[in-house]
């Protein structure tokens, strides 16, 4: 059968609580594969692009991670969402498509981090922001600043920000995922963390001092 | 007294509650003498607080379907899996 013909369901027909959309899935129900597909794949898609600066790459790590749910559907508990489940393997895909690729080498990040004097004294002294972060991220240009300054992160550090800070997972699991000691996805967070602020300043310091 | 450079040094371990008491007490006298460290330190926890945030948020970021053809290409892998 070519990829043009497989029947594409209409959102209506099938089953549209998650625990029947189970019970359809592990019943081999070619719609309800569909339906998981078209409801879960965007958000998949948005997360393997925050890891993949490629498209062809994302769009893998999403393939892969559907194939791997599939695989494991009979050992999925229902002890968390379809969602949630299925955000945990696509990150999980993407990082593994991250290490299968040649390492090629990285901005240093001591570039981005700050300076300071022979004395240990701040060389560019630091100033508060003009906002707090809620305010400073209702601007929809804002929001796009801050994630352009994320992805300006050199990669080993981005992931273990990505992982820490907005996926949430513990030290112990980055440091698993990412094949890493806990003590160096430690560093690595603070000075990605550093970094990030060092990227944001000046965009956000307040015209006033303190 | 610690410097500033020893200050930011610590930051994370401060804030993840990592630090020994002599290391919290070193730290805390630091920050309360140095207006510079309180500004660091603030904008260090809005950097934290903005990484999550904006992809929270970002609605922008979801896009509203999955291209055709990558659908496609996953059911069409399903079924080679299971014919």
């Amino acid at each position: 059968m070519d990829e043009a013909s497989v029947p594409i369901p209409a959102a209506a027909d099938a089953p549209d609580d998650e625990s029947s959309l189970l019970v359809s899935l592990r019943r081999g129900d070619e719609a309800a594969f569909a339906v998981l597909v078209r409801t879960h794949g965007p958000r998949m898609l948005a997360v393997a692009r925050r890891y993949l600066r490629q498209e062809e790459d994302a769009r893998d790590a999403v393939q892969e991670a559907f194939i791997n749910a599939f695989k494991a559907l009979g050992a999925f508990e229902a002890d968390c969402k379809l969602g949630t489940w299925l955000h945990r393997i696509v990150v999980n895909c993407a990082l593994m498509k991250i290490r299968s690729r040649e390492r090629k080498p990285e901005q240093p990040i001591e570039d981005l981090l700050p300076r300071y004097k022979n004395n240990g004294h701040q060389a560019d002294p630091a100033k508060r922001w003009s906002g707090h972060a809620d305010r400073i991220l209702e601007s929809k240009q804002n929001r796009a600043l801050v994630r352009s300054c994320i992805d300006r992160l050199p990669e080993s550090y981005r992931n273990v920000l990505l992982l820490r800070d907005i996926e949430e997972m513990s030290t112990e699991e980055t440091a698993r995922l990412l094949d890493m000691t806990t003590g160096a996805v430690k560093v690595r967070l603070h000075r990605a963390r550093q970094a990030l602020r060092g990227l944001l300043d000046p965009h956000f310091r307040s015209g006033k001092k303190r | 007294m610690i410097s500033c450079r020893e200050l930011a040094d610590f930051i994370r371990a401060y804030l993840d509650g990592e630090l020994a008491f002599r290391e919290r007490v070193a730290f805390k006298t630091h920050l309360a003498l140095c207006a510079d460290c309180r500004a660091y330190l603030k904008t260090y926890e809005e950097t934290v607080r903005m990484g999550k945030q904006v992809f929270e948020e970002d609605a922008d970021e979801i896009p509203e379907e999955v291209p055709e053809d990558l659908v496609q290409a996953i059911l069409e892998s399903r079924k080679k899996l299971w014919p």
